[in-house]
């Protein structure tokens, strides 16, 4: 166990304070990459909190451990886009220089070997975390070197032999191998905007109601996938009562396939940082926080480097800008490795050390957030593009884009094409100038918005007239067929996070991209709704059924009408949890029918022959009589 | 109008259901004027006399008997309905899904503290005897079932209802508490 002054020493630096159970955890995992059980009775005893509950947080989250893990911990990607590119070789050399199969340590408990959903690193995939350090590009060579210097007992820093990435990732703060891969930059990521000048100047040409009309005629829209209007959202919480109002910034970004706010946070830290002071400065709130996905801990000293030198100048602290009463500091909280944290009431939750389950809404963060305060939650990308806003006004801003999705989108682009990385596009963009642009050819299919968004292919596929299968489908039915032979970007189509995965025609969609995407789900359920801890499960046994070549064509409709139960899931993860198979069978219906046997009406698979012979076996081993004889 | 016929069976169930069934109270004696009973384990016919129009099953599978039985009720029943928790997803019996078969028959026949008589270590293998199955399975997993009654039972209501709807062939309310589990 960690000795018990540590405990109380590190418990003292977060006050004694339950609601920071998080952090509390982060510090400890540092002395011992595990929680036994006399350290969670410490902690119990001290935060005046049952066991339960501090075990049910370490148990929620992927990199806290209620078992020993090794003193390198290795966490290789599954990601589908590392699949893509020979996960298997990476993770097969993995296991034979490490000596153990996957989610294990080795005996002498040096080196931990583990699975992690989508690290945020798609473009340079295969990547694993091992100690907070991101290793990109993986080879079976660049793995033995790795498990080499591991076994030396090398720093883990020490084994990049690769150049620093480009831009900040070669920071002295970041010194990662990390790239940005920016390919396209457009009013957004262009770099014309002089830092701090909001803060510096724009402030004092605003009233705070002049900062939320700004924002509210730019018609912005949230960028993390949802597309809630921002400025709505500003003035929902200006409007909301409450001792404190607190703006968080979402940088959990977990949907597979995006990675924008990797770069954004790398590239252009300091935007992010003014657009949540403007957001502050519109709502008057005096808490800051950004949420930094654990997976992202690499960039923690080089944003904590960034928010003290805007402290240094007043941007941030005590009346900012010589605007007296405008009080507002960031801190930055780490996540611990859950998808679900990045839905805005599961965050919260997560901010308060409790497991990252999402709230029950009414009531929203706007009007009850972190500790039952008004809070505002935006994405990285929504803040970046409000000081670009609030810079050059919303009618320049209304000049891009198209008229119900205005300016642009930052893209992540990944898989089947010669130049993944970052776009910044105008909405109303069609895929085939994406696919143009990045390089993509013989395209069979795009998932677009990660697994939670849709699966969509480039062609028209003519099967399209079953109005049924259109009325429940999002987000707008007919309109999305009429669309369908040029679709685009934008918020009546193809609304998106971000999240363009491309996959040619050699790619097996069912049997390698939607099992992937399904297994995710069945992964990240925080399990609280049935509907989600149950449905992926049995809608994954069932597409297994379907590519052994026992589906029949009920099967198809079965689910088709059973993803629908998971629109009463509580949270958007759980309502999009079957949408790489209702999207796959909606678009790609023919890659189903393939499989299906058209003479057979029902067939369940059981074989009663089959189902009897451990029975046989086990009965028959030892010679024995009838006992009726 | 003809007479409704309908059969029931109890699998690897606990017959709670078919006492659930008895629960519709006096409403039983509408029923008889509706329906008439073939093979059902009420009046004991063992096998089918003629073709059924609406067979019940209650319990999952866990024996090949179980398996035999179910699809002797698909091949002669027009409607088959699976009855309550077991017959839809397996239920109490489906809990030794999660133990290996031979650890559960080890326990019961060999190893567990009760085993006192079994001194020889007889295991249960006469032929007369059905076959265990590896995994309790509910009973869509063995044949097609066309509808399915939830409830730990399901309520003599629901069941009434259900019923009558079949043989009245009108659409059936089902409220919402009906399928609220959770």
């Amino acid at each position: 166990m960690i000795e018990k002054s540590l405990i109380i020493d590190i418990l003292q630096q977060h006050k004694n304070d339950c609601t920071r159970l998080m952090d509390i955890l982060l510090d400890l995992h540092k002395i011992q990459n595990y929680m036994d059980k006399e350290t969670i009775s410490v902690l119990a005893e001290e935060l005046d909190l049952s066991r339960a509950e501090i075990e049910e947080t370490i148990s929620f989250y992927h990199f806290f451990s209620l078992k020993p893990r090794g003193k390198y911990n290795i966490y290789l990607t599954d990601s589908i886009t590392a699949n893509m590119k020979n996960r298997k070789a990476i993770l097969e050399a993995f296991e034979r220089e490490c000596g153990t199969k996957i989610n294990n340590v080795t005996p002498d408990g040096l080196l931990g070997l583990y699975t992690t959903s989508c690290i945020g690193m798609n473009d340079q995939e295969p990547a694993a975390i091992i100690n907070d350090v991101v290793f990109t590009n993986l080879t079976p060579y660049r793995v033995k070197e790795l498990v080499k210097g591991m076994r030396a007992g090398e720093e883990i820093k020490d084994l990049i032999y690769e150049n620093y990435g480009d831009g900040n990732n070669a920071d002295p703060d970041v010194e990662s191998m990390v790239s940005n891969n920016i390919r396209k930059k457009s009013i957004v990521l262009k770099k014309d905007y002089e830092t701090y000048t909001f803060v510096k100047s724009g402030i004092k040409k605003y009233t705070p109601t002049e900062v939320i009309k700004e924002i509210e005629n730019s018609n912005l829209r949230g960028r993390g996938g949802a597309g809630f209007p921002t400025g709505l959202k500003w003035r929902f919480g200006s409007q909301s009562q409450g001792e404190h109002r607190v703006i968080i910034c979402n940088a959990d970004e977990g949907e597979p396939g995006t990675f924008k706010d990797r770069v954004l946070l790398t590239e252009y830290p300091e935007m992010v940082f003014e657009g949540m002071t403007a957001a502050a400065y519109a709502t008057g709130s005096d808490i800051g926080v950004l949420y930094l996905r654990y997976e992202y801990t690499y960039l923690l000293k080089f944003l904590k480097r960034i928010l003290n030198e805007m402290r240094k100048k007043n941007f941030l602290g005590k009346n900012i800008g010589g605007i007296e009463g405008f009080d507002f500091d960031i801190r930055i909280q780490l996540g611990a490795g859950a998808y679900i944290c990045g839905e805005e009431s599961a965050l919260i939750e997560s901010m308060e050390g409790k497991r990252g389950e999402p709230r029950d809404k009414p009531p929203f963060p706007v009007e009850k957030g972190y500790l039952g305060y008004p809070t505002i939650v935006n994405n990285v990308e929504t803040l970046v593009t409000a000081v670009k806003i609030l810079q050059n006004g919303a009618k320049w801003y209304s000049g891009f884009g198209t008229n119900d999705s205005l300016g642009t989108k930052l893209l992540s682009i990944s898989g089947d094409c010669k130049f993944p990385g970052i776009y910044e596009v105008e909405w109303g963009t069609p895929l085939t100038e994406v696919m143009e642009m990045c390089g993509a050819e013989d395209v069979q299919a795009i998932q677009v918005g990660g697994p939670s968004g849709m699966l969509v292919s480039l062609k028209d596929l003519s099967h399209l007239n079953s109005t049924q299968l259109m009325k429940w489908y999002k987000p707008s039915g007919m309109e999305v067929a009429e669309r369908y032979i040029d679709r685009r970007l934008s918020y009546s189509d193809l609304p998106t996070g971000g999240s363009i995965i491309i996959f040619n025609n050699q790619r097996d969609l069912l049997g390698e991209v939607v099992m992937n995407f399904m297994e995710f789900f069945i992964e990240e359920s925080c399990g609280s709704c049935s509907t989600c801890r149950n449905m992926p499960y049995v809608m994954k046994n069932k597409l297994q059924k379907i590519l052994d070549g026992h589906g029949v064509k009920s099967d198809i409709e079965d689910l088709l009408s059973w993803g629908k139960t998971l629109k009463a899931s509580r949270c958007g993860l759980g309502q999009t949890a079957g949408n790489p198979i209702l999207s796959s069978i909606f678009n790609f219906r023919h890659l189903y029918e393939k499989h299906i046997q058209s003479l057979t009406e029902y067939d369940t698979v059981f074989n009663l022959e089959n189902s009897v012979q451990t029975y046989q076996k086990f009965v028959h081993k030892e010679p024995v009589l009838f006992h009726l004889q | 109008m003809n007479k409704k016929v309908i059969a029931t069976a109890s699998l690897a169930g606990c017959f709670g259901c078919h006492m659930s069934v008895l629960d519709i109270d006096e409403r039983i004696l509408d029923l008889i004027e509706l329906v008439e009973f073939n093979k059902s384990p009420i009046d004991d016919i063992k096998k089918f006399t003629k073709p059924v129009d609406i067979g019940i099953i209650e319990g999952g599978c866990c024996n090949s008997e179980n398996v035999e039985n179910l699809r002797y009720f698909r091949e002669n029943c027009k409607v088959l309905i699976s009855l309550g928790e077991c017959a839809i997803m397996g239920g109490l019996p489906a809990m030794r899904n999660g133990i290996p078969l031979e650890e559960c028959l080890r326990e019961a026949y060999l190893d567990g503290p009760t085993v006192q008589l079994n001194k020889e270590g007889i295991l249960p293998n006469n032929e007369e005897l059905p076959q265990i199955l590896d995994r309790v399975v509910p009973c869509h997993e063995v044949v097609k079932i066309d509808y399915f009654l939830p409830g730990c039972p399901p309520r003599a209501d629901l069941i009434w209802d259900a019923l009558y709807a079949l043989i009245s062939e009108q659409p059936m309310n089902i409220p919402y508490e009906v399928i609220k589990f959770d």
